[in-house]
């Protein structure tokens, strides 16, 4: 625990349910699909061939000309921060630039732009590769697109954990106004690799779903036809903020981040614990970090992706470090698996579902697996007094990121 | 061979594509960065479409001396 609390003001998130953040929770509350099938011509020859698209092209938002130096990933970035930012307040409100910073992190970073330039270098030579390349596939691209437009002077960081980094990148938020740092930090991941080589490279360890022939029932975390994820894409980002700091301007606060938990497996590359040793320890140093008690933890919203071992792994340590009594969700049986911006999707999740006292559903979950022992929001969103929640999120690399949200 | 007039209005074309300059705001004493807000990274676009379009080369150490579209029309109108 610490002294300084730190608050959420602002969310903002384009995603595969929405363009916005009150379109996204709609199409989550009423149990709709993101996942479509793909029918560009490149997808033809891939075992996989389902994605959860973005519902509103970032070409509808941005104009053309600035759209020709963005990858999508910053594109979509930019679109949900300002969202963020205008929802905080904070916009024109005469904040001291020098106390804002930036934590915005992806998991594989300007994938599209690196593959789609090397098309070009190929076929036309070195001199027809773009001069917007180098900023365009930059891991820290998106954070530093955000940092200018926002005009963020207090440092712009840009984490990578795979399909932890928008966790993580929420955890060095917090850790940042907590040690004094900035006042307000405009964090969140984001996500854009609906490409070829992305997909068969996942394909290729046999970690997506290849139920081509029924999108919408692709993503089915911890039922028993589950057989991999669905590669979504999206960004979203929040606005944290000092708890005093949004006090004395009157703002409008959604929910507390009081905690979070970051460890490292120390097993595989890939594979989590078997056991899920290194999510209990998130998750308990999540809670510890917080304060609350694991039994005011009364929802988590899982990182259950829909592949075979991983969803199980989760439901073991969830167990052991919060116990029997809270309703999970899986919204990315809706939303697909936005990789680098799930954890901060799912965040925004949790924390309206904290404001309008509402479980999400988890879709799909016809046939439960044997052992999936704790209650779950099947099918239908679920009423339910929500003092804390739990956001968990893991990645390739045996990164684990636990987060706590309170009711503010 | 095209004209002065027809090199303007190429560069136009160019500009529209690549910086999202008005081609009616594109005329000879128009200075790239100044009057188009034209930056260095879009001007090295700017420059690879323009050899393509007009079959010429602008070496790099040339295109600082471009700097009205009036210059960029009379080294494209020389070396072609």
């Amino acid at each position: 625990m610490s002294g300084i609390d730190v608050v959420v003001t602002g969310l903002g998130a384009t995603t595969p349910l929405g363009g916005d953040v009150a379109s996204t929770w709609d199409a989550m509350l009423a149990g709709r699909s993101g996942v479509s099938a793909l029918t560009q011509e490149w997808a033809a020859q891939l075992p996989v061939r389902i994605a959860a698209s973005l519902a509103v092209d970032p070409s509808e938002v941005i104009e053309r000309v600035k759209m020709r130096r963005l990858d999508r990933s910053e594109a979509i970035a930019l679109i949900a921060a300002h969202q963020a930012w205008a929802d905080s307040g904070l916009k024109d409100s005469g904040i001291d630039s020098e106390r804002v910073a930036v934590s915005v992190g992806s998991g594989i970073g300007g994938a599209q732009t690196l593959l789609n330039q090397d098309d070009i270098l190929e076929a036309h030579g070195p001199r027809r590769v773009s001069p917007h390349t180098v900023p365009m596939l930059m891991p820290n691209g998106p954070a530093a697109w955000v940092g200018l437009e926002l005009n963020a002077k207090a440092g712009v960081h840009s984490v990578a954990s795979a399909c932890a980094t928008g966790a993580e990148a929420l955890a060095l938020g917090l850790d940042i106004i907590r040690s004094g740092r900035a006042d307000v930090v405009v964090a969140g991941g984001t996500e854009a690799v609906i490409h070829p080589l992305p997909i068969a490279g996942f394909a290729a360890m046999r970690a997506m779903s290849t139920r081509n022939d029924d999108p919408e029932r692709a993503s089915r975390p911890w039922d028993k036809g589950r057989d991999g994820f669905v590669l979504g894409e999206g960004a979203g980002i929040l606005v944290l903020e000092r708890a005093d700091h949004a006090a004395a301007r009157g703002a409008h606060v959604y929910a507390r981040l009081a905690g979070a938990g970051i460890t490292s497996d120390g097993y595989d590359i890939v594979q989590p614990h078997p056991e899920g040793l290194g999510a209990v320890r998130a998750i308990r140093k999540a809670i510890e970090d917080s304060g609350v008690s694991a039994s005011d933890i009364t929802h988590v919203n899982a990182h259950a992706t829909s592949t075979p071992v991983g969803d199980m792994a989760e439901i073991g340590a969830l167990r052991a470090a919060v116990g029997d009594h809270p309703i999970l969700t899986a919204t990315k049986s809706m939303s697909g698996h936005l990789l680098g911006a799930a954890g901060a999707l799912e965040s925004i999740a949790t924390i309206l579902a904290i404001r309008d006292s509402m479980v999400p559903p988890t879709i799909n979950l016809d046939d439960p697996e044997d052992g999936l022992d704790l209650e779950v929001a099947a099918h239908k969103a679920r009423p339910l007094d929500i003092p804390a929640a739990l956001n968990n999120s893991f990645g390739f690399g045996g990164h684990n990121v636990a987060l706590v949200f309170t009711r503010a | 061979m095209a004209t002065r007039a027809e090199i303007t209005s190429g560069l136009g074309e160019i500009l529209e594509e690549v910086a999202g300059v008005n081609p009616d705001d594109v005329a000879e004493e128009k200075s790239f960065t100044d009057d188009l807000d034209v930056d260095s990274l879009s001007m090295v676009e700017v420059v690879v479409a323009a050899e393509e379009k007009f079959g010429v080369k602008i070496p790099d150490n040339e295109v600082q001396n471009l700097k009205t579209v009036g210059d960029a029309v009379s080294y494209i109108e020389a070396n072609s």
